[in-house]
């Protein structure tokens, strides 16, 4: 398709990447990627994705911009206070870059569209902030097939685990079951650092810039964990479980869209 | 008693801020054990009310997960390092 001059001045500094190169580029214009989340993790994400020229961008979240979301959420600015965080994220995203399509879905994700919305998309991040939100993007990726980039960080750690369904553990291969609403802490409860949150956000887009781009190796297979105590990163191995409830060996697509359909709604 | 314990981040306070320990056992459920003996609180954190694993930590032995080996059953060694990763929801605001 060739790259215009527009786009080679823009991109120039990604392109001279032997990895990337002008095929990365052309393979990421033609992309798109969903992202669950405008909050902490999605703000960086969605800028360094918009930022690299990736196609087609979707935004989902159903919140209003608050107060308290600004010392992380660097998408939105103190004007965008009490407007959605959906719109005021695709007008940072078009004023970065007017060339790619950004789409806002002011909606949360749920068993009754999960399937809809994920399905015209070639990847997706999640950076929401609730188990059963996670567990519905892991299963509903599963089942359609979609890499998933999982994300996710509190008080001062994160984790990151790219998840290439059926190929690479998934989230409930890891942590098989949610927890229940109440048994893990919560930002809101605890606190995070906006620090923390660019690191692990960055690192999703960074994982999804080499999965869309075609290059380097995904973080598959391999739980990435921040410590923001020390600023130490470490990686456990982590594996696809064969009786995983909806990847493993055994599991038929109608039993996943049973699980997916069940989800709670959140 | 040299079996190293990794803390997450969020138990560190309850292990006075240290992001690793050195405990004693014979298998995961006594080093468990002994975690809580030197640090109280954090067995709690890591096991629900029979003892059990809760269901959103993970153990690693040697960087190998525990419910892929014996469980709390896997037996541990002088030199062993062992991981405690919880998932981790985020946000809610």
């Amino acid at each position: 398709m060739g790259l215009s001059q527009d786009q080679v001045r823009r991109y120039g500094r990604q392109l001279l990447l032997p990895e990337f190169g002008v095929r990365g580029q052309e393979r990421l214009l033609r992309a798109s990627a969903l992202l669950i989340g405008m909050g902490g993790l999605g703000s960086p994400a969605a800028l360094y994705l918009a930022a690299a020229g990736v196609g087609r961008l979707g935004l989902l979240d159903s919140e209003p911009v608050e107060a308290g979301n600004l010392h992380r959420q660097v998408l939105h600015d103190t004007q965008a206070i009490g407007r959605s965080k959906v719109d005021s994220a695709q007008a940072r995203l078009r004023a970065l870059n007017p060339a790619i399509e950004v789409v806002a879905l002011r909606e949360r994700l749920e068993a009754s569209n999960a399937l809809r919305v994920l399905e015209s998309y070639d990847l997706v991040l999640d950076g929401s902030d609730n188990m059963p939100t996670r567990y519905l993007a892991n299963d509903a990726c599963v089942l359609l097939g979609k890499p998933l980039v999982h994300g996710a960080a509190i008080r001062l750690q994160g984790q990151v685990l790219t998840i290439l369904p059926r190929r690479s553990a998934c989230l409930r291969c890891v942590f098989p079951e949610p927890p229940q609403a109440g048994e893990l802490p919560s930002c809101q409860a605890e606190g995070v650092l906006g620090s923390v949150t660019g690191l692990i956000g960055a690192l999703m887009a960074h994982e999804a810039l080499k999965l869309l781009g075609g290059f380097g190796t995904p973080l598959a297979d391999r739980l990435l964990t921040f410590d923001g105590i020390a600023s130490g990163w470490r990686e456990v191995p982590v594996r696809r479980d064969p009786q995983c409830a909806v990847c493993g060996d055994h599991v038929q697509t109608s039993d996943i869209r049973r699980i997916v359909h069940a989800a709670a709604a959140v | 008693m040299a079996i190293t314990v990794r803390i997450p981040t969020p138990l560190q306070r309850l292990t006075n801020g240290q992001g690793e320990v050195q405990c004693d056992g014979k298998t995961v459920a006594e080093l468990l054990g002994d975690l809580e003996r030197r640090h109280p609180g954090v067995k709690e954190r890591i096991c629900d009310e029979t003892g059990k694993l809760r269901r959103f930590v993970n153990v690693f032995v040697n960087e190998e997960d525990i419910r892929f080996m014996q469980g709390d059953q896997t037996a541990i060694k002088d030199g062993d390092e062992v991981s405690i990763i919880p998932a981790i929801a985020g946000g809610a605001s």
